[in-house]
């Protein structure tokens, strides 16, 4: 079994990120890491993989100057070989370009049985690249997983609603977005970041996938404002003088959890 | 609390700018550690340790390691799961001998694990710090038998090791060991007697446990000279490797102390149902001198504690210092309380720590590196040269740095004001668990007597004046550097007053030994300290200054030329000094 994860290198989130005032994004130029996001699709790839009895894990991100620190991360999981875009002509390309660039780069390693991505990046959140992807290769789309298995030759997942979730059955190869925190990344081992060292990264730009780079001009989506967020309100202390689970019911009932 | 962040940066720093990894990587021995690839695996030991070991740390304290009728130990359930995985990342044998699974890492690279794996539970770390031990003397004297046997499993981790050398009238002198080994006759011997204070001689962490144990064998000739080292495994191991019987040692209790309750610290009985089954290591009387061959290794490890232990007060402490509002600082806005991090009197505590902890990570790293050129320089002389420093090193980098720990872990102590003297921010654990390190492994007035005795012997002083000689250079490269005048003279002073303590304890050597005894610990601290200016001064000469990172450690570095070194030069009185002050009120008197 195949399976393609998209995976995107993001600014460490604890170190403080910075905006580019010019163009209200996210400043890219340090060192970028695996987002956590996305660890969940490489652990789940490599569990697919493994339950198959064989096959192999591959891994697409487009990232600027040339930035592999991330998707090195990923290869000593345990992921065999990756596909790089990089391209000074694409940065400020939206959520569609994006997915037609990683949809490019999934047909540059032959396609696969299945392609995962996270439900949204940690440092952009636009949370529509995945869909669009499957669109583009004319594959069926399958969002917010939490648990997916392949059994005789067709997926199922179990997607995660607001209620509890849905038994999704599909035909493969499909795109699948994966909920953070459903499976146990695995952390890399010594040997895993040893072997990863010598793994095949294709680094390409955008011509080499035949995808116009259309960079901020044409761009379908822009960031208009930024605004601070709210600085966090200190809590409500509740002392306990014997009445305090009614204060507390009352509180989750305000927030309609119950 | 604030949870501990593995610092990559300042790592990555000491390896390269410091210690020298480039130099350490153009030797045959050491080729396939190239920058890169260490700095790449250090990134991911750093997330391992902040994320799956350092939150385990707090149950060391609150559970702590629990002894139980059945001879049996248990550590916090959280400690269990953290080490399987630290097993699993195969980090631990990274710098053993590939034939067992290791990858023949520099020794330095080995310490920036051992740093972020004490930071993040320094309790936990010991009984990895332990088994590395215990490694090194096996692979050094252990036969091939017992490599084979043993080595694979201790190198993963899934078999821990221990240390036996203490017993209720043998601490610092070793010496007086009383355990018993009788032959067998088949090759193997029993052994019989109590041990006290053993790190991690019962546990739940690992399937079995190897315990090094030294004790005397018939006739032997009294005190250090006849004493032999002995492999005891908790369970036999049988042909096929997999696990026998259960041997005669077990574990009567463990010890309340005042930190690292986390890692047990046992009393071990050997013998009680006739005699444990344990195996000579190496040649009989010859214990002390195998014990010697890991001592350096293991001394080298307790001072990065203290670096490592510093380190989490330290990053404690600087979020407190953000956080805590009180006071208006100098400048600040009427009616409104400023972060205390604003205070000069709180910029000098937090200073204070920082400075030390860029000096302890360069001592500690320099001398790792000493340690893997003397190992892999193809030249006897150089070789020699490189041990020489090396051994030098050992007993500043063990005093100094778990010394200073007390300071600095005080320091961050301090800086929570009230709140660090309650338990509940946790900065006072930090405190707690440094003050074993002055004791174990050799008290900081054994490492002194070791400096004076041993080290200061070597070319009669001449091992001192040369690295004297080479951070002179240090200090004329500074005086060339903007804002970097005071920090050159006062390095020029201290070496002066290095040389001049040196030459006396040289002179008073054999005349007066009380003397030269009474001076060590004062001249440890003064020669470690200037040692420590001379590391800083040569780093920062070497960082680009006009990088925010570069500038701090610069910053750094000046600090601890103009307000730490020149309170160390002060020592020099007491280096001076006869004995007679000391023994001037009769030990009855006192
Ligand atoms: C938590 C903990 C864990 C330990 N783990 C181990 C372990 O795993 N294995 C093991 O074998 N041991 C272990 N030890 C024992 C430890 O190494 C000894 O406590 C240490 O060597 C000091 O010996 P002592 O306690 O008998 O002190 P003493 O030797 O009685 O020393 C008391 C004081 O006298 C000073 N002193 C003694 N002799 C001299 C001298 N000749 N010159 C100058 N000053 C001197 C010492 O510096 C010290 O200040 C551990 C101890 C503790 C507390």
């Amino acid at each position: 079994m195949k399976v393609i994860v998209c995976v995107k290198q993001i600014p460490d989130p604890a170190l403080p990120g910075e905006l580019d005032s010019a163009t209200n994004t996210l400043k890219r130029d340090g060192k970028l890491i695996l987002d956590e996001s996305d660890s969940y699709g490489v652990e789940m790839a490599l569990q697919l993989v493994d339950a198959a009895g064989g096959g192999e894990v591959a891994l697409v991100s487009m990232a600027p100057n040339g930035e592999v620190s991330g998707l090195r991360t990923a290869l000593a999981m345990g992921a065999a070989q990756g596909v790089l875009v990089s391209d000074p002509g694409l940065a400020g390309s939206d959520a569609l370009t994006t997915a037609k660039v990683l949809a490019a780069a999934v047909q540059r390693l032959g396609g696969a049985d299945l392609v995962l991505a996270g439900t949204e990046s940690s440092d952009g959140y636009t949370g529509t690249v995945p869909e669009q992807m499957a669109e583009v290769l004319g594959l069926p789309s399958v969002t917010f997983a939490k648990s997916v298995a392949v059994e005789g030759g067709s997926l199922k997942v179990n997607r995660q609603t607001e209620a509890g979730y849905d038994e999704v059955t599909c035909p493969l190869p499909a795109v699948v977005s994966v909920t953070a925190g459903v499976v146990e990344p695995r952390y890399p081992s010594f040997k895993g970041i040893m072997a990863a060292k010598s793994k095949p990264v294709d680094t390409v730009t955008a011509a080499d996938l035949g995808v116009t780079a259309t960079g901020w001009d044409a761009a379908g989506q822009q960031i208009t404002s930024v605004t601070q967020a709210p600085t966090r309100e200190a809590g409500e202390v509740i002392e306990d003088d014997g009445e305090a689970h009614v204060k507390i019911v009352e509180f989750l009932e305000g927030l309609k959890v119950i | 609390m604030a949870d501990y962040r593995a610092p990559i940066a300042d790592i990555s720093h000491a390896l390269t700018t410091v210690a020298g990894l480039d130099m350490i990587a153009s030797t045959d021995r050491f080729g396939h550690a190239d920058t890169e690839t260490v700095l790449g695996v250090i990134e991911e030991v750093g997330r391992f340790m902040t994320e799956v070991i350092a939150p385990t740390n707090r149950d060391g304290d609150n559970i702590r390691a629990q002894w139980h009728d059945d001879a049996s130990v248990t550590v916090p359930e959280s400690f269990g799961s953290a080490y399987r995985q630290y097993v699993e990342s195969g980090f631990g044998a990274m710098p053993f001998d590939p034939e067992y699974g290791g990858a023949g890492f520099p020794w330095v690279t080995a310490l920036a694990v051992q740093e972020m794996l004490n930071s993040a539970n320094m309790a936990m770390a010991l009984c990895p710090l332990l088994t590395q031990g215990a490694i090194d003397a096996l692979e050094a004297h252990g036969s091939l038998e017992q490599q084979q046997t043993y080595l694979p499993k201790m190198l993963t981790g899934e078999w821990a090791g221990t240390m036996n050398l203490s017993e209720p009238q043998a601490g610092s002198d070793v010496g007086a060991v009383r355990t018993k080994a009788e032959p067998a006759g088949d090759g193997s011997w029993r052994i019989t007697g109590t041990k006290i204070w053993i790190t991690f001689g019962e546990h739940d962490m690992t399937e079995n446990i190897v315990h090094l144990v030294l004790a005397r064998t018939p006739g032997a000739p009294p005190g250090t000279k006849g004493i032999s080292m002995f492999l005891v495994p908790k369970f036999l191991v049988n042909e096929d490797g997999s696990l026998g019987e259960r041997n005669d040692v077990i574990c009567v209790s463990i010890e309340h102390k005042l930190g690292i309750h986390g890692s047990p610290t046992c009393v071990m009985a050997y013998g009680e149902q006739g005699g444990a089954i344990g195996w000579l290591v190496g040649e009989e009387n010859e214990g002390m001198k195998n014990m010697f061959t890991m001592m350096n290794n293991a001394r080298l490890s307790v001072g990065l504690q203290g670096l490592a232990i510093a380190e989490r007060a330290y990053q404690d402490a600087v979020a407190y210092a953000l956080e805590r509002r009180q006071g208006r600082a100098i400048g600040a806005p009427a009616g409104e309380q400023s972060p205390i991090v604003e205070h000069p009197d709180v910029r000098r505590l937090l200073m204070f720590q920082r400075a030390w902890i860029d000096a302890m990570r360069a001592l500690t790293y320099t001398n790792a590196a000493f340690l893997d050129m003397a190992k892999a320089a193809t030249d006897p002389d150089d070789a020699k040269r490189w041990r020489e420093k090396a051994d030098l090193y050992i007993p500043l980098s063990k005093s100094l740095c778990t010394d200073v720990a007390q300071e600095t872990t005080s320091a961050a102590v301090q800086i929570f004001g009230g709140m660090g003297y309650v338990e509940e921010t946790g900065v006072a654990q930090h405190y707690r668990d440094a003050r074993i390190l002055p004791i174990y492994e050799g008290t900081n007035g054994i490492q002194a007597a070791d400096l004076v005795g041993r080290k200061l012997s070597m070319r009669s002083g001449g091992v001192i004046a040369d690295e004297l000689d080479r951070f002179q250079s240090v200090a004329d490269g500074l005086a060339k550097r903007d804002g970097m005048a005071n920090f050159a003279a006062n390095l020029s002073s201290a070496i002066t007053t290095c040389r001049q303590a040196t030459d006396h304890l040289v002179t008073v050597a054999a005349s007066d030994p009380a003397s030269l005894l009474g001076a060590s610990s004062p001249y440890l601290r003064l020669l470690g300290t200037t040692v420590c200016a001379g590391l800083l001064g040569g780093a920062a000469l070497k960082v680009d200054a006009d990088t925010p990172f570069g500038a701090s450690k610069v910053a750094a570095a000046r600090f601890f030329g103009e307000q730490i070194l020149p309170a160390a030069e002060g020592l020099s009185g007491a280096v001076h000094a006869t004995s007679e002050d000391l023994f001037a009120i009769a030990a009855d008197a006192f």
